[in-house]
């Protein structure tokens, strides 16, 4: 970074009145100065709000007295406790636990199958890895609207064609029945049938991103390595298995972690799909019930809190117990 | 046989077979979109299974429908069209000229707290947006900017500036300081060469930035709801969508010929630039 740099300016031509700063003086002022915009907006629109949060959540605010809120109003542990002992609050964290493990491993498993497929060449390559991302790139609005029409019962092809081909007595509300009772070989099972719609909505929208990345990672192995596995007789498996796989852990360890924040933080795609009905119930909607169906701003702020420290804790196992491979990979 | 071979073939039509089924489950939904938005409303409810209709049964009273104002009986979404333009559009130029000067600093310079830097970021991306929702929601209240235009942009620009720094930071760090050291001794000052070198230098990752970020303020929803609700002519076309979806009023083959106007333009930019886009988000994945 420090070389040799003309000075910017000879003090003939601009005179300054005190003494000149140093090079690194000059660079720090600069750096800060360029980074100020962003650190106002992140501050105003970030940091502040998150703080203020969690002044909110241990404050009794409701939206009708929101107006005097203020730093000095009295503390209290009132919401916390609303929030907790509140029913299906237990319930709502598992099904966000599911939704999101779920939705993390079908969206990592796919976009691996599909990075792999799409790696070599065939016609129509480009367009075909175009296409694929699609799901992703497209508004989450538009594609839940499109999966609620596809599967509902009335206008939907999907329940039309089962009842039509696959033999189903009567169409299934896919994303309105919590649960729907298969029979496997004379077993009777339950599945939370809205659940498993959600979180496969998930898997199909975000395994491009997985798929991006993966396919990225996958260009930059060697191909000597894989030909030094075939002149040696290894199956595509097990070349897989020893040569591609390792090369692709940090990634995977990476995306692991990067879909699951998203995925347990996400709002819209449940709200849009299941409005949170039907055991779909996943915290941040419970958040925006708060807000909007009680106008209670504290507990929404409480439930959010608990929402923000279930994920901390989360990752923290995540890194210190799964992933010592991503710590490493980071340096 | 031989496991090696026999693996072999059998990948080889595997493969194949995956490469439909991707293809088909990708691009099937937004065919089945566009088609639905040109069907009459009673022959759908009639054949819901049909997945092909011919030009001669296509209509587009759906898409007058959607577009014509809602003064004159339609949806509006023309209305709603502006408004995701005029959001999206500032947004991207604001976040640009926010974060170009911001990834300059980060890549370039040696500041105090360069190293602190990331963490915030990272603080940005962990927090869920619904946790920032409920303050942003009183503060915006008790500014006036709720129901606003502007107050959503600047929560958009807040919301991508990290990354779209991230990304820029990875590419500019690929360009070589010796060009800027030489318009140094040319007598450029810091920010002339930005604008003379750097820029142009770093113009495909701007692009794909801004596409980035185009998408992701034309995309969201969770903010649009909570600010513009209220009032039906600041909605946006993501907002106006998912209203009019949840009521019986409208016939859904109108909302799909919604669908598909808030779908094209990001389909449409999406091709135009899908290897920019592609590369610039995985700028510096492929290192590990």
């Amino acid at each position: 970074m420090v070389t040799t740099r003309a000075p910017e300016a000879t003090p003939a031509r601009k005179p300054r009145a005190k003494r000149p700063l140093t090079r690194s003086q000059r660079e720090n002022r600069a750096g800060l100065a360029y980074l100020s915009p962003t650190f106002i907006v992140v501050l105003v629109v970030v940091v502040l709000p998150i703080l203020w949060t969690v002044m909110l959540a241990f404050q009794r605010i409701r939206l009708i007295n929101v107006r005097r809120a203020g730093v000095f109003g009295r503390y209290t542990l009132a919401n916390l406790e609303l929030v907790l002992t509140s029913p299906g609050f237990w319930s709502s964290l598992w099904t966000t636990l599911a939704y999101t493990i779920g939705a993390t491993f079908f969206s990592i498993f796919f976009g691996l199958i599909a990075a792999l497929v799409l790696r070599g060449k065939f016609p129509g390559r480009t367009l075909v890895r175009a296409s694929v991302l699609l799901p992703y790139v497209a508004p989450v609005v538009a594609v839940t609207f499109l999966w609620k029409i596809m599967l509902s019962p009335q206008f939907g092809f999907v329940n039309n064609w089962g009842v039509r081909f696959l033999g189903w007595d009567r169409p299934i509300a896919f994303l309105s029945q919590r649960e729907y009772t298969m029979s496997i070989f004379g077993w009777h099972v339950d599945v939370p049938l809205a659940l498993l719609t959600v979180i496969a909505f998930e898997g199909w929208r975000y395994f491009p991103f997985a798929f991006l990345f993966l396919l990225a990672r996958l260009q930059a192995v060697p191909h000597e390595l894989e030909e030094a596995a075939v002149v040696d007789g290894a199956a595509p498996t097990q070349s897989f298995r020893h040569i591609l796989l390792p090369q692709l852990m940090p990634v995977i360890a990476l995306l692991t972690v990067l879909r699951f924040i998203m995925t347990f933080n996400k709002f819209d795609d449940v709200y849009l799909l299941t409005g949170g009905g039907a055991g779909t119930q996943v915290v941040s909607v419970r958040v925006y019930e708060f807000l909007t169906a009680r106008f209670d701003i504290g507990a929404a702020a409480a439930q959010a809190l608990v929402l923000a420290a279930g994920l901390i804790v989360l990752l923290v196992i995540y890194l210190r117990f799964l992933a010592p491979r991503v710590e490493e990979e980071e340096r | 046989m031989d496991r090696a071979i026999v693996e072999t073939r059998v990948l080889r039509v595997l493969r194949w077979v995956v490469i439909a089924v991707l293809i088909i489950v990708t691009l099937f939904p937004f065919f089945y979109m566009l088609l639905l938005s040109v069907r009459p409303i009673d022959e759908l409810l009639q054949n819901p299974g049909r997945i092909w209709a011919g030009p001669a049964e296509w209509t587009v009273r759906t898409y007058k429908e959607v577009l014509t104002s809602s003064a004159k009986g339609g949806q509006g979404f023309l209305k709603f069209l502006a408004n995701s333009a005029i959001v999206s559009i500032s947004a991207t130029l604001l976040t640009l000229l926010v974060s170009i000067p911001g990834a300059y600093a980060v890549s370039r310079l040696k500041f105090v707290g360069r190293r602190q830097v990331h963490f915030l970021f990272l603080a940005v991306y962990l927090f869920p947006s619904i946790l920032l929702a409920i303050p942003l929601f009183v503060l915006f209240t008790r500014l006036g900017l709720r129901g606003s235009l502007f107050g959503l942009t600047i929560v958009y620009i807040a919301q991508t500036v990290p990354v779209s720094i991230y990304m820029l930071r990875n590419y500019l760090s690929t360009i070589p300081e010796s060009l800027e050291e030489a318009a140094a001794v040319d007598g450029y000052s810091r920010l002339q060469t930005i604008r003379k070198i750097v820029l142009p230098l770093a113009a495909p990752a701007i692009m794909a930035n801004a596409l980035y970020v185009f998408m992701i303020a034309w995309n969201e929803y969770l903010f649009a709801l909570l600010f513009l609700v209220e009032n039906r002519a600041d909605w946006t076309v993501s907002l106006g969508l998912a209203q009019l979806s949840g009521g019986i009023e409208v016939s859904k083959t109108v909302l799909m010929a919604g669908s598909v106007v808030l779908t094209l333009p990001i389909v449409v930019l999406f091709f135009a630039a899908e290897r920019l886009l592609t590369e610039g988000l995985t700028a510096g994945a492929d290192k590990g």
